[in-house]
């Protein structure tokens, strides 16, 4: 069964038809276009498809797309702004926090979640906040460094 | 096939009198059918943003906490933390933030996985379940809810709607420990919950202690007051794990062997009760305690 509904993601209103089974990533990705979520292991271990629901994170790829109705979305493309970077993104770069980039759009949206919460978390607070993401590349330390810079410049 | 987000709970009790199935966080019930565990229900009914399911509220004897409570808001809310800390210590070692924000009570307990982590402190705590049908609602005691693994006693139209803590007694603590290989996203290897009341003079006067993972169910440990009345917290140790290690009935699986599960619950329950001793005489222990002490895994 197919049911047309509205869903809020990044401040827009969609209309989209959507079968009951399917998830919240494979929606963003494939009818909206906002493939900065990415899709890694598809049942919630990895955090590659993180965004915020009403603020807070959601593994998208085992989220049902309809029970976000009603709800406000937010995925990587939403918190960039038009020129240049969010300052989370900047501190990855900087940091060398990003290698193969996949992990990264998921990194930023719970690192993001953590900070709008906890402005200034330490270190065993952000291991928290990002315990449900998995980096392949990295080995983290890089990634803890990013967020503790973003939220040190405040 | 069809969904429905219930706008009550009358709205959600008719559609599962019509036969659909709840899903609160999905964060068992979506996932597992990814993982092809169980087929998604062909109709189902959000009961998550229920104003009815979400409340923490005072009760004449006690608190009550609406089923779709989130573990998210279990292990930061006052009373919870303070008075019934045991089940604080369980949601927040559930999963990671984004299974915490969505994963709630009522989903834990009805999903009823042997390993579950609310279901150890929520028996020391005494809890009873609230479940309710159009054809009106009982509580149940949760030995008798939890029939088997993924099994409750809950007939299908039946909606788990709250879950029933009493008042803490003086001088009362409780702690929940659990064995992880890694520090989140981990399933309880084994798991124990304490809860310790002390006497004036220091002695433990009443006691109870309740174990996940090494039985078909969750399951209280017989006899543990009178074990423990009239000793000190410290003097205990030895006489619960032995205690636990001959309640437990584990299994061997590729997590862990019977016979490692049998002797680490024992050591886990020996923690939980020097936890919530330590809680019961007033020192701040910090949630949860698997961190706070450095129980589980370590860095
Ligand atoms: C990555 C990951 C890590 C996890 N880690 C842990 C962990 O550390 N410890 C742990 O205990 N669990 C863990 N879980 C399991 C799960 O998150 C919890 O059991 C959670 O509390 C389930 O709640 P939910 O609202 O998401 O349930 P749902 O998936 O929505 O529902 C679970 C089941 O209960 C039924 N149900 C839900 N609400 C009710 C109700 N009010 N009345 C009757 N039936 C109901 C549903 O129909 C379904 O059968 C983890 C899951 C994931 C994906
Ligand atoms: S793709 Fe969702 S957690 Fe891995
Ligand atoms: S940078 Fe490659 S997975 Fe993290």
């Amino acid at each position: 069964m197919t049911e047309p509904v509205m869903l809020t993601v990044n401040g827009i209103d969609y209309r989209v038809n959507v079968d009951m089974g399917r998830n919240l990533l494979s929606v963003l990705r494939n009818e909206l276009g906002l493939t900065g979520t990415k899709e890694g292991c598809d049942d919630s271990e990895c955090g590659a498809c993180m965004v915020l629901l009403d603020g807070q994170p959601v593994n998208s790829c085992s989220y049902l797309a309809l029970q976000a109705q009603g709800r406000s979305v937010t995925t990587v493309e939403g918190l960039t702004p038009a020129d240049g970077l969010h300052p989370l993104q900047r501190s990855l770069l900087e940091q060398g926090g990003v290698q193969c980039g996949f992990c990264t759009p998921g990194i930023i949206m719970s690192a993001r979640a953590l900070l709008d919460r906890n402005p200034s978390p330490s270190e065993e607070e952000i291991r928290i906040g990002l315990s449900g993401n998995l980096c392949r590349c990295t080995g983290y330390a890089k990634i803890l460094a990013a967020v503790a810079q973003t939220a040190s410049d405040g | 096939m069809s969904f429905m987000i219930a706008g009550s709970l009358e709205e959600a009790l008719t559609a599962l009198a019509a036969g659909a199935r709840p899903v609160a966080g999905g964060t068992d019930l979506v996932v597992g059918a990814r993982q092809g565990k169980a087929p998604l229900p062909t109709s189902l009914v959000a009961i998550d943003r229920l104003a009815e399911l979400t409340q923490i509220e005072p009760t004449d004897g006690g608190i009550r906490i609406g089923a779709s409570v989130t573990h998210a808001r279990l292990l930061t809310d006052p009373t919870i933390v303070s008075d019934y800390t045991a089940l604080a210590d369980a949601a927040a070692l559930v999963g990671s933030p984004s299974t915490r924000n969505v994963g709630t009570l009522g989903g834990n307990v009805m999903n009823a996985s042997p390993a579950m982590d609310t279901g150890a402190p929520l028996m020391v705590l005494g809890a009873v379940a609230e479940v309710q049908s159009e054809r009106g609602s009982r509580t149940v005691d949760l030995s008798d809810l939890w029939t088997g693994p993924g099994q409750t006693s809950a007939k299908v139209d039946e909606l788990c709607v709250a879950i029933d803590l009493p008042s803490r007694p003086a001088r009362s603590g409780s702690a929940y420990v659990r064995l992880e290989y890694r520090r989140a996203m981990e399933i309880a290897v084994v798991g124990a919950a304490a809860s310790v009341t002390l006497a004036d003079d220091g002695t433990i006067s009443d006691g109870s202690v309740a174990l996940s993972a090494v039985a078909p169910t969750i399951i209280e440990v017989d006899g543990v007051a009178e074990l423990m009345a009239g000793h000190l917290p410290d003097a205990v140790g030895a006489a619960i794990a032995a205690a636990v290690a001959e309640a437990a009935e584990p299994i061997s699986d590729l997590r862990a062997s019977d016979s490692y599960r049998r002797h680490t619950v024992g050591v886990m329950a020996a923690r939980a009760v020097d936890a919530a001793a330590r809680r019961a005489a007033g020192e701040e222990i910090s949630v949860p305690v698997n961190r706070a002490i450095g129980v589980g895994a370590s860095r």
